[in-house]
């Protein structure tokens, strides 16, 4: 069931999701989304950019974090408005062979503004990895019913 | 290397054709660990109203980079992939991608700044999909900007 805009206010928080990255990850990403940039999979190359290590893409995080509006509005198709900057990279690092995470990322969500007229919800992501704000102004504007 | 300045105002006709598939659905939203039901299941996508899967709302990056590809390797543009690193992205969406649509994308060169020894470079790609005939119906719009680093940056 999606929310109704009546039953909605500023502020009000939408919940939270945990996603839990690894490098496989990373290569099904960009095997799926055909991003093959090395930076995302390859160690020597992402520091031989002077990288810190293996970054997540940008758009991995992106879409990732958008699943929280997703689930929340009901249908997918009701998200009808996504954008963010990208600030800090999410570093992943190598834990293959293990059942450890490379890295987490912390998503949650609330309300930023309603439009009763156009019947659309922004929700306003938060979105953190290893103690930082990996994306910026990370807004998704739901139709609802 | 130096980004061409030229570039702004640039265009990019629409190439090739992107037939959107279930099965593609299904792995870009198992990748960016999506779980509702309407990307995987006909039925699930047919009871909220579709005709068939609804794409995650990111899928159309697939197509804007295929777009925005053009420009990285066109050798006039100047552009190190290496040394690329993603700004910021937007997707407005006039309507949802479903399995089946026929989309391609037209790519506008819409910003090149300098920034230290790189640019910052903003790109649109107007995605559309084929209908009977010559008619195109307007599906999404993204807008990316990518930092070119310098030396050093």
């Amino acid at each position: 069931m999606s929310p109704s805009i009546h039953e909605l206010s500023a502020g009000q928080e939408i919940g939270s999701r945990t996603v839990e990255v690894t490098r496989t990850d990373l290569v099904k990403y960009a095997g799926a989304s055909g991003d093959f940039n090395p930076i995302h999979w390859n160690e020597a190359f992402a520091t031989g950019v002077e990288l810190p290590g293996v970054i997540a893409h940008g758009m991995f995080t992106m879409g990732s974090a958008v699943q929280l509006v997703t689930d929340w509005a009901g249908d997918p198709a009701a998200v009808v408005d996504f954008q963010t900057r990208f600030t800090k990279p999410v570093l992943v690092t190598d834990t293959t062979g293990t059942d450890q995470p490379g890295a987490t990322i912390e998503v949650s969500g609330t309300i930023g503004k309603l439009d009763a007229e156009a019947g659309t919800a922004r929700v306003d992501l938060t979105v953190v990895s290893a103690g930082q704000k990996v994306l910026m102004k990370a807004q998704a504007v739901v139709k609802l019913s | 290397m130096t980004i061409n300045p030229d570039l702004q105002g640039r265009s990019y006709p629409a190439a090739e054709v992107y037939d959107v598939g279930r099965e593609k659905i299904r792995e870009f939203a198992r990748a960016v660990k999506a779980t509702h039901p309407a990307h995987f299941d006909v039925d699930a996508a047919k009871a909220l109203g579709h005709n068939d899967l609804v794409a995650p709302p990111t899928f159309a990056i697939i197509i804007a980079q295929r777009a925005d590809a053009q420009l990285i390797e066109d050798p006039e543009a100047g552009i190190d992939f290496s040394r690329v690193v993603h700004a910021d992205q937007r997707f407005t969406h006039h309507r949802p991608i479903f399995a089946g649509d026929r989309l391609v994308a037209e790519l506008h060169v819409d910003g090149v700044r300098a920034m230290g020894g790189g640019a910052m470079i903003t790109t649109r790609s107007e995605i559309f999909a084929l209908g009977s005939g010559d008619s195109r119906e307007p599906v999404t719009t993204t807008t990316s900007s990518i930092l070119v680093r310098g030396e050093g940056q």
